[in-house]
């Protein structure tokens, strides 16, 4: 497989506090992976910096080998809570053709195949009947859904999603990984950030582990060794039967990695 | 039978005065969709307020008083942008600076002029009935220019106003559209000045949307309706002015109020009554 997006030596800091620390990557095309660490590790600081969304202290993100804000093709991205306006008048077919603008689609009218493909997004995460349905007026896991569809329909080359498991029932979050089974048909390269370890093992060909520096990456065995997650986890870990387990005070949906790492309720 | 419809516009100033409220009702409707989808009521008044001393400075050197608006609302549009472009300033705090500065300003050079002047108060309360015709080609002028950029920028604003962040993946410049925005909404109330005046041109970009919001589900409709609504408000007050013989901006924003209160009573779905009715039944179920 050949690189896709490569983070090169990435720092970012936020006031005093060093974020991501000389982080580097290099991430094969059409691969999907985990991104995970403790809170406060920098995962979403990591997607947003890709995104260029914050400024990089120093360091670079490339795809294809030339600088990121160059690339023309759609990146993707999925923020761990959308910061929308929920009192918009908009409904899930608005938010969903939203994916079909962007760079030369501002005025243009819309043609069938963009029709086609708001239309594709919606089924496979299953929302067409909620197509003529405000916003405001869904489930925190039909609005999650309604946001992956938007990224689907941007046709992206490269998906970020932020703790899309975070916060969801069971039936979104078997729409999410059902969802994602079917990008590899697409050979889309998807960076998903999670808590959830096992899943994260199972499911994915790489890992990323993460705590303000890069820990370990690679597969799901070279990455998940005791060391490494000591290292990642620190206290919040312990080893029942020779088996890692990491404990997490996950999925607060306020803990942003901005704020740095919180400390409630162990085991 | 009808003659009391056709009366009024008999005279070629209710004529101009007629054109220039439905101008006035349609822009500050439709722009009025993004003030208040944009929390954006405290800059619409204080644009209005601070654009007090290009009008004194026109009434003094005997220049148009729209034009002397016009340039004043877009200093203080594009410093309110540049000072909280940076974040180190908040917009309400930039608001209310400039908005003070400008309106003392405005205080300042009034007060030169020798006191009381009939022409000011009209500023600052409207007088519909003395549109002139220059006023009303710029008015017009200005209101198809906001109207066709509220069109050709509609998927834009859409995405900044409902998901920043996605706009800004989207290489969307944020800033620079809010600056867009807040020129239109300038030149926005300047076209407002001869009908409602400064004083209450607030209502006239608040009032109708809010009612529309709560009647429809889609911005393009909500845009309609506003723009219906604004339309009504302006003719019915129009009417009530020349019948009752009261100031022609009040009871403008006065049906536009009334329009509202009936839409948050009697609405479907968002409307007061609509809510109990529905949480009776289900505690009757």
């Amino acid at each position: 497989m050949n690189e896709l997006l490569e983070v090169r030596d990435v720092s970012v800091v936020y006031g005093e506090r060093t974020v991501l620390d000389s982080v580097s990557l290099v991430i094969p095309h059409g691969a999907q992976i985990a991104v995970v660490g403790p809170n406060g590790a920098g995962k979403s600081t990591l997607f947003k910096a890709m995104m260029g969304l914050v400024p990089l202290r120093h360091g670079e993100m490339l795809i294809h080998g030339r600088p990121a804000s160059e690339y023309r093709d759609p990146v993707a991205y999925v923020p761990q809570r959308e910061e929308v306006d929920w009192h918009f008048p908009v409904t899930v077919w608005d938010v969903v053709s939203m994916g079909r603008y962007g760079r030369g689609r501002w005025l243009r009218k819309r043609c069938a195949s963009d029709l086609e493909i708001i239309r594709r997004s919606m089924d496979s995460l299953g929302i067409s009947a909620l197509a003529e349905r405000p916003i405001g007026e869904l489930s925190g896991g039909q609005q999650q859904r309604v946001f992956l569809a938007r990224a689907l329909a941007q046709e992206p080359h490269v998906l970020l999603l932020d703790e899309p498991f975070t916060g969801v029932d069971i039936s979104t979050k078997e729409a999410v990984l059902e969802f994602l089974s079917s990008l590899r048909d697409r050979v889309v390269t998807v960076l998903v950030s999670t808590h959830d370890l096992e899943l994260a093992s199972a499911r994915f060909d790489e890992i990323v582990l993460l705590n303000g520096r890069l820990i370990s990456s690679g597969s799901p065995e070279q990455v998940f060794t005791e060391a490494h997650l000591q290292a990642a986890f620190g206290g919040q870990m312990v080893v029942v039967n020779g088996r890692v387990i990491a404990v997490d005070q996950c999925c607060g949906g306020g803990a942003h990695d901005a704020h740095g790492p919180t400390h409630n309720g162990t085991l | 039978m009808m003659g009391w419809v056709t009366e009024p516009f008999a005279f070629g100033f209710m004529q101009r005065a007629l054109v220039a409220s439905i101008i006035v009702g349609v822009v500050c409707a439709v722009i009025g969709c993004y003030v208040v989808l944009r929390s954006m009521a405290f800059l619409g008044d204080a644009l209005a307020h601070a654009i007090l001393p290009g009008v004194a400075v026109a009434y003094l050197v005997g220049a148009n008083l729209l034009a002397g608006a016009l340039v004043a609302g877009v200093i203080v549009a594009v410093g309110i942008s540049f000072v909280t472009k940076a974040g180190t300033i908040r917009e309400d705090t930039a608001i209310g600076i400039f908005f003070a500065a400008a309106l003392a300003l405005g205080v300042v050079l009034i007060s030169t002029t020798g006191g009381y002047t009939v022409d000011l108060t009209h500023v600052l309360f409207g007088n519909v009935l003395g549109v002139s015709g220059a006023d009303l080609w710029i008015s017009g002028g200005l209101a198809l220019a906001v109207l066709a950029a509220i069109v050709l920028l509609y998927r834009r604003l859409l995405v900044v106003s409902f998901d920043p962040v996605f706009g800004r993946t989207l290489g969307l410049r944020i800033h620079a559209l809010r600056t867009g925005l807040f020129l239109m909404l300038a030149a926005t109330i300047v076209v407002s000045l001869r009908t409602v005046g400064v004083a209450l041109v607030a209502a006239m970009l608040v009032t109708p949307p809010a009612a529309a919001y709560l009647l429809t589900r889609r911005l393009p409709a909500m845009m309609v309706v506003s723009a219906l609504i604004g339309v009504v408000s302006a003719v019915a007050g129009l009417y009530l002015s020349y019948y009752l013989d009261i100031a022609s901006g009040g009871a403008v924003v006065l049906v536009a109020t009334a329009i509202f209160v009936l839409a948050f009573l009697f609405a479907p779905r968002k409307g007061v009554l609509w809510k109990v009715r529905r949480a009776r039944r289900v505690r009757a179920s």
